[in-house]
């Protein structure tokens, strides 16, 4: 079962995790790290607590509690199940969540800094040019905090192909359906097959130096924009 | 006033640092400027009538209701008939000029659209800038984008937030001609607010002088540079702000004369046209007093009135003296000490000598 073969699928899944989970991170994160960026509420710091959380805490632990959660006895399993929808645990969607959690933080903060950045000034003279809030939000707050959200995405995208503890706590490394790369190079390990855990983490290893060669790319390139 | 045609005003705003309380009741028509030391609250008025800050109290316009706290209503700023130019240029960077000049144009319901962005585009003479980037812009180059955006959506009220202090002197020598050019060409009402003495004489109709968030003074250019409260707030800049008309020139000298009241007067010809009306400003510490006229002088103006007041508000030793000349005021500062000397008192008949007259063109 441990053939260089096996890493097709779990490198296919990786990335289809991967682009779908950045691409809704980006959509959750867009208006949540708005929110953030504009409100006097009290809400404010707590929810930002609540976000940053996965930053810190041990992937295991945050695994368990989605399994916890999405499993048959959890609050959200029972949910889903009396929907008819099933248990989310040891399935791709249930993976998907929690790689959304997982990283959230990663989408959100550099969107959240972007749109501190941009300053009251912009927005206020949008409004004296007769552009509503939501006019604003699209005409003038996004176009300007483009470069945030590239680097959420990216960021989330190659934090969601990193990610190992989540996937294993709340995915069990079912072949094709929720073994993902590093996993698989957890399972070669496990059976000795060195040659094969070589490949897949030198692949790795590779892809995550150029995705931060991208990420400082998009950098300078961005504050030549700005100054 | 009429009440259609005024802009009525009564705001409370307390803030940690300062707080204001005033009403007011502008015209409609030229240039307000709201004058006053920084921290006197100026340019939070106009934040209040663009509608950026939340005050208590009420904002009339015409027949519109801006503000009313009385009876919870208060316009949002982007349903407010404003243009408003910051004090920093405040262009959006992602977009070209043309694209900013067309932001507030795009969403106004007006079928004569770009006949205004192009009277305004000309008005301030960027056409050459319509296809720059933000980032190529100079300082003052920008300043005049951000005055033609706010103006191409033809706003009921153009509302002007110190927008020469971020330049340095030439470039505000460079801008300032096109706003003396839309206060000639536009029959829009703006509220301009500025501390600078220099451009309250260039492009002022009705000046509103602000101290702690308080109406200070407030009423017609002339009549408010006559006021002592303005001679309090900018000391030995105190000068008298009129207009005069061009009647003659002396070719030989390169003067020209100008009717001012009833008086004439000589200044340095800068190729005025005869019977143009032009801004003249006297300073008050360039007015001198004589008993009777003085022929063995290099001073060439001078003008016969009557001493209204004197009044010694500014030193003990220096006196603020009204005259009247027909049916202008002119100030003069000289010496307590010289007054008495002359024995001059309200009611005096007296000459007064102007040593140089400022034209304002």
């Amino acid at each position: 079962m441990n053939q260089l073969s096996d890493a097709w699928p779990a490198i296919a899944l990786t990335l289809k995790l991967a682009s779908l989970s950045s691409f809704l991170l980006l959509i959750i994160a867009t208006p949540l790290a708005w929110w953030l960026s504009q409100t006097q509420s009290l809400w404010r710091k707590p929810i930002g607590a609540l976000i940053t959380l996965p930053l810190v805490l041990p992937p295991t632990v945050l695994g368990f509690y989605m399994l916890a959660l999405l499993g048959p006895q959890g609050w959200v399993g029972q949910v889903t199940q009396s929907l008819g929808i099933g248990v989310l645990s040891f399935s791709f969607t249930g993976l998907l969540i929690g790689s959304l959690v997982f990283s959230l933080p990663f989408a959100v903060q550099p969107i959240q800094y972007a749109f501190e950045a941009i300053g009251k000034r912009p927005l206020e003279v949008a409004a004296t040019l007769r552009a509503s809030p939501i006019d604003t939000f699209f005409s003038v707050a996004l176009p300007l905090a483009k470069p945030g959200l590239l680097t959420a995405t990216v960021l989330s995208f190659a934090h969601t192909i990193g990610e190992f503890g989540v996937v294993l706590m709340i995915g069990g490394n079912i072949p094709g359906q929720t073994r993902v790369v590093s996993t698989q190079i957890f399972g070669y390990v496990e059976s000795m097959a060195y040659d094969e855990a070589h490949m897949l983490s030198a692949g790795m290893l590779v892809f995550s130096f150029l995705v931060l060669l991208a990420l400082g790319q998009l950098k300078s390139r961005s504050d030549k924009v700005l100054t | 006033m009429s009440h259609k045609q005024s802009l009525a005003i009564q705001l409370k705003l307390k803030r940690a640092s300062f707080s204001i309380d005033l009403e007011l009741d502008l015209p409609l028509d030229g240039i307000t400027a709201v004058f006053g030391p920084s921290g006197s609250g100026k340019t939070s008025l106009l934040r209040c009538l663009a509608g950026l800050e939340h005050a208590q109290g009420y904002i009339r316009i015409g027949d519109q209701t801006w503000l009313d706290s009385g009876r919870h209503v208060s316009t949002p700023t982007w349903k407010r008939e404003i243009g408003y130019v910051f004090q920093e240029a405040s262009l959006f960077e992602h977009l070209n000029v043309r694209d900013n000049l067309y932001f507030g144009l795009k969403r106004v319901q007006q079928s004569h659209g770009s006949a205004d962005l192009n009277e305004a585009v000309s008005l301030l003479g960027i056409e050459h800038l319509l296809g720059r980037s933000i980032q190529s812009l100079s300082g003052g180059e920008r300043q005049r984008v951000a005055i033609a955006r706010a103006l191409a959506t033809q706003p009921k009220l153009l509302l002007l937030d110190e927008p020469l202090a971020s330049l340095d002197v030439a470039k505000r020598r460079e801008v300032l001609p096109w706003l003396e050019r839309l206060h000639d060409a536009l029959k829009m009402p703006m509220v301009y607010v500025t501390h600078a003495m220099d451009e309250v004489a260039r492009l002022a109709d009705y000046v509103v002088l602000l101290e702690q968030g308080r109406v200070s003074a407030c009423g017609p250019l002339t009549e408010v540079t006559c006021s002592r409260e303005l001679a309090l707030a900018i000391g030995e800049d105190a000068g008298v702000i009129s207009t005069a008309i061009v009647v003659g020139r002396d070719e030989v000298h390169h003067l020209a004369q100008l009717l001012f009241g009833d008086a004439k007067l000589w200044v340095r010809d800068q190729g005025l046209v005869i019977g143009q009306t032009v801004r003249i400003r006297m300073l008050a510490r360039d007015v001198s007093l004589t008993k009777t006229v003085q022929e063995d002088t290099t001073i060439q103006n001078h003008l016969p009135g009557v001493i209204e007041s004197i009044d010694t508000f500014l030193h003990p030793a220096q006196a603020a003296v009204r005259v009247r000349c027909g049916r202008e005021i002119l100030i003069a500062h000289v010496t307590l000490r010289s007054l008495q000397r002359l024995e001059l008192r309200p009611g005096s008949p007296i000459w007064c000598q102007v040593k140089s007259i400022a034209l304002m063109i």
